[in-house]
C-alpha cells in the first residue's frame, strides 16, 4: 500500500517552491504516504500540488488538502471541476469536532462504581420481590402456571444433561476410590472404601458436581437467552402483549431447574457409587456383591435424602441468579458474554456457600 | 462503459424453496442501479449474495471484475475493502458508540493519524445529516432513521468505489429521505460511485435511479430506466407505478 502510494507522487523543485506531481489516485488508501511527503516539506516557502494526472480524489483526501490549505502556502493547480467539487463539498461541512467523553477524577469513579453496586443491589432486592410477589399469584391462582414451558425446560436442562452428569460423576468416584484405595490398602481396610464412598458422594459430591454441571450448562443458557431476548426487545413486545416474562420465562425455569436437580443428583448418586464399586473391585478385591451388602448396611438413608434436599435449594440459587444475570444485561451484545461469565461463576459460588451452610446447619443439628 | 457488477444466471434455493431462478442482470461503473420488488421477492438476498454473505445455488455474480462464487481469500479481503454496506437494520456494532463504529473500518484499514480519523468520521455524520454532538451515543441509543444514517456514514467511512444500500429511506422522515437522494447523487457525481439499491420509495426511485430491476416471482420482469416501465406488464409493476 505504501509503495504504491509512494509511486503516486513526484516531486521537484521550482525555482523557491517544491512541486507535487499527483499521479493516479489520491484517496483514503494513498493518503498516509502522501501526508508522510508533505511533512517532509514542511519549511518550503511555497507548495505547489499539481493534481494534472489526478483520477481520483475522496472526501479523506480533501479534507486534508483543505487542512494543508488552512496551514501554510499551497497552490493547487490544474484542479478538474469534479474534484474542485468535492473540495467545496468538503468545505462545506466545516469541521465540528467530536465530543469528548468527559474525564472524571478517581474520587468521581469511585462514587460512580459505588452507586453502580448499590443500583445492582437494589435492582436484585426488585427481582426477587417481584419473584415472590408472582409466585404468589401462580400459588393463588393456578392458572397461571406454564406446564408446557415447565416440561420443555425439565426436558432442556435435566433429561438432555443426563449424560453429562453421570459421566462427570463416575469419573469423580474412580477418581475417589483409586486415591483411597491406596491408603486404605497400608492399613488393611479394604471394606471400610464402601463407607467412605458411600457417604462423601451420596452428602457432598454428587450434589455439587451435579450443581456444577447444571451452572455451567443450563445456567449460562438461561442467561444468554433472556439477554438475546433483552436485546432483540422480544421481553418488551411480550409485554405489551400482556405475556409476562415472569409467568412464561422466568418462574418456568425455576420450577424446572428445581424439579431436574434431586433427579439428576439421583443420577450422579449412582454413577458416582458405580463408579467406585468398579474400582473397589479391580483394586481391592472387593466383589460387587460385597460392597453392596456393606453398603446398605452402613450408609444411612438420611445422607441420600440430605443430597436430595440440596437439590431445590441449589437449583433456586442457579436459576435466579442466572435469569436475574440476563435481565441485566444491556443494549450490547458485549454484555450478553460479561453477564453470562458472571452468571456461571456467582451461581457455582453462592452452590458452594450454600453447601457450607448446609454442612454448619446440620452438624450443629447431630444429622 | 465498464460493467461494475454483472449477475449471470443466478438460482437461489433455501432448503426446497426457489427464491431466484435464472437471474440476469448488470450494473454499469456509476450508475446508481436499483434493486426493486415486491416483499420477500429476495432483493435482500441478491444482495447478501454480491458481497459473499449467502451462496448462490447455481450461475456466478462477478463483482469489480471477479467471480465472487469462485474466488481466492487474498482477493475476497481486497473486493471487502472496495465496497461499502448498509444493511436494511442498520447492523451497527452495539457495543461501539457511533464515532467508533463509523472509525472502525480507518482504524482497521488506514495509517492515519487519530487526529485525522476524527476529522474524517466528523465529516462523514455531517454529510449523511447526524449531529456530530451526536457522535458518542450507542447504537441502542438512537432512534430507527439515525441508526440508518450512521448506518451510511460506516458504509462511507472508505469512499469505496461501490455503495450496497438496502432500503436507505425506510424509516427516514421524507424531508431526510430527499437529503439522502440529493446526498447519493451528489457523491455518485464527485466520486464516480457506483450505487446498487433496495427501495421501496417510490420518490428515491424516480429521483435518483438510473436502471433497476424488479424481480417478481423468482424472475427479473423488468430491467431498464424508470422512462421503460409502461412496456412490461405484471401485478406488482401494475399496482406499484400506475396508482
Ligand atoms: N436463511 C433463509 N432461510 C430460508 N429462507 C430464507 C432465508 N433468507 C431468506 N429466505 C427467504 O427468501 C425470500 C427472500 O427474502 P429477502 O429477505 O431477500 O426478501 P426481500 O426481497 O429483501 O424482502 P423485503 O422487501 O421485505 O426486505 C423470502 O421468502 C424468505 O423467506
Ligand atoms: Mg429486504
Amino acid at each position: 500500500m505504501q509503495n504504491e502510494a509512494g509511486k503516486a507522487i513526484r516531486i521537484y523543485k521550482e525555482g523557491n517552491a517544491f512541486v507535487i506531481k499527483v499521479q493516479g489516485a489520491l484517496d483514503i488508501r494513498s493518503l498516509p504516504a502522501f501526508m508522510e511527503q508533505t511533512k517532509k516539506l514542511q519549511d518550503a516557502e511555497l507548495l505547489i500540488i499539481d493534481f494534472e494526472n489526478m483520477v481520483r480524489l475522496d472526501t479523506a483526501a480533501a479534507l486534508y488538502l483543505l487542512r494543508l490549505k488552512h496551514q501554510k502556502n499551497v497552490k493547487f493547480k490544474h484542479l478538474g471541476n469534479r474534484f474542485l467539487q468535492t473540495i467545496e463539498l468538503v468545505k462545506n461541512t466545516p469541521p465540528q469536532p467530536l465530543p469528548k467523553p468527559s474525564n472524571c477524577s478517581l474520587l468521581e469513579r469511585m462514587g460512580y462504581h459505588f452507586y453502580l453496586k448499590y443500583r445492582f443491589v437494589v435492582a436484585l432486592l426488585a427481582f426477587l420481590g417481584e419473584l415472590f410477589v408472582k409466585k404468589l399469584t401462580i400459588f393463588l391462582n393456578p392458572k397461571y402456571f406454564r406446564y408446557k414451558e415447565v416440561l420443555f425446560e425439565i426436558n432442556q436442562s435435566a433429561i438432555k444433561a443426563i449424560g453429562i452428569v453421570a459421566l462427570t460423576s463416575f469419573l469423580v468416584g474412580v477418581v475417589i476410590a483409586y486415591q483411597s484405595a491406596v491408603q486404605l490398602k497400608l492399613y488393611g481396610a479394604n471394606i471400610f472404601i464402601v463407607d467412605m464412598l458411600g457417604i462423601s458422594i451420596l452428602r457432598e459430591l454428587a450434589p455439587m458436581i451435579t450443581a456444577i454441571v447444571i451452572a455451567g450448562r443450563s445456567g449460562s443458557a438461561y442467561t444468554a437467552e433472556i439477554g438475546a431476548m433483552k436485546i432483540t426487545e422480544e421481553l418488551d413486545a411480550m409485554r405489551t402483549m400482556g405475556f409476562d416474562p415472569y409467568f412464561y420465562i422466568v418462574i418456568p425455569r425455576i420450577i424446572a431447574l428445581s424439579i431436574s436437580l434431586p433427579i439428576l443428583i439421583f443420577i450422579a448418586d449412582i454413577a458416582g457409587v458405580f463408579g467406585g464399586m468398579l474400582i473397589a473391585n479391580t483394586q481391592l478385591d472387593i466383589s460387587f456383591g460385597l460392597f453392596l451388602e456393606r453398603f446398605s448396611s452402613v450408609i444411612d438413608v438420611k445422607h441420600f435424602i440430605i443430597g436430595e434436599i440440596k437439590g431445590p435449594f441449589f437449583a433456586f440459587l442457579i436459576a435466579t441468579i442466572a435469569i436475574y444475570r440476563g435481565f441485566m444485561v444491556k443494549d450490547d451484545t458485549q454484555s450478553i458474554g460479561k453477564n453470562t461469565t458472571k452468571s456461571v461463576v456467582e451461581s457455582i459460588f453462592a452452590v458452594i456457600v450454600c453447601d457450607a451452610l448446609f454442612s454448619v446447619v446440620l452438624t450443629n443439628l447431630g444429622i | 462503459m465498464q460493467q461494475v457488477i454483472k449477475v449471470e444466471n443466478v438460482k437461489t434455493v433455501f432448503g426446497n424453496k426457489v427464491v431466484h431462478d435464472g437471474l440476469n442482470l448488470h450494473v454499469n461503473e456509476g450508475e446508481i442501479y436499483g434493486l426493486l420488488g415486491p416483499s420477500g421477492c429476495g432483493k435482500t438476498t441478491l444482495m447478501r449474495e454480491m458481497v459473499m454473505l449467502e451462496h448462490v445455488y447455481s450461475g456466478h455474480i462477478y463483482v469489480l471484475g471477479k467471480d465472487v462464487t469462485r474466488i481466492s481469500q487474498i482477493q475476497v479481503q481486497q473486493l471487502r475493502e472496495n465496497w461499502g454496506v448498509l444493511f436494511q437494520f442498520g447492523a451497527l456494532f452495539s457495543s461501539l458508540n457511533i464515532a467508533q463504529n463509523i472509525a472502525r473500518p480507518l482504524v482497521e484499514y488506514t495509517s492515519l493519524s487519530s487526529s485525522m480519523i476524527e476529522e474524517i468520521v466528523s465529516l462523514k455524520l455531517q454529510l449523511v445529516g447526524l449531529k456530530p454532538k451526536d457522535a458518542l451515543l450507542y447504537p441502542s441509543q438512537i432512534s430507527g432513521g439515525m441508526k440508518k444514517k450512521a448506518g451510511l456514514a460506516r458504509a462511507l467511512a472508505m469512499d469505496p468505489k461501490l455503495l450496497f444500500l438496502d432500503e436507505p429511506t425506510s424509516g427516514l422522515d421524507p424531508i431526510s429521505a430527499r437529503e439522502f437522494d440529493a446526498l447519493i447523487l451528489k457523491l455518485r457525481d464527485l466520486l464516480n460511485l457506483t450505487i446498487v439499491m433496495v427501495s421501496h420509495d417510490l420518490h428515491s426511485i424516480k429521483g435518483t435511479m438510473d436502471r433497476f430491476a424488479i424481480i417478481d416471482n423468482k424472475k427479473i420482469v423488468y430491467e431498464g430506466p424508470y422512462e421503460g416501465i409502461h412496456t412490461v406488464h405484471s401485478d406488482f409493476v401494475d399496482k406499484f407505478f400506475r396508482e
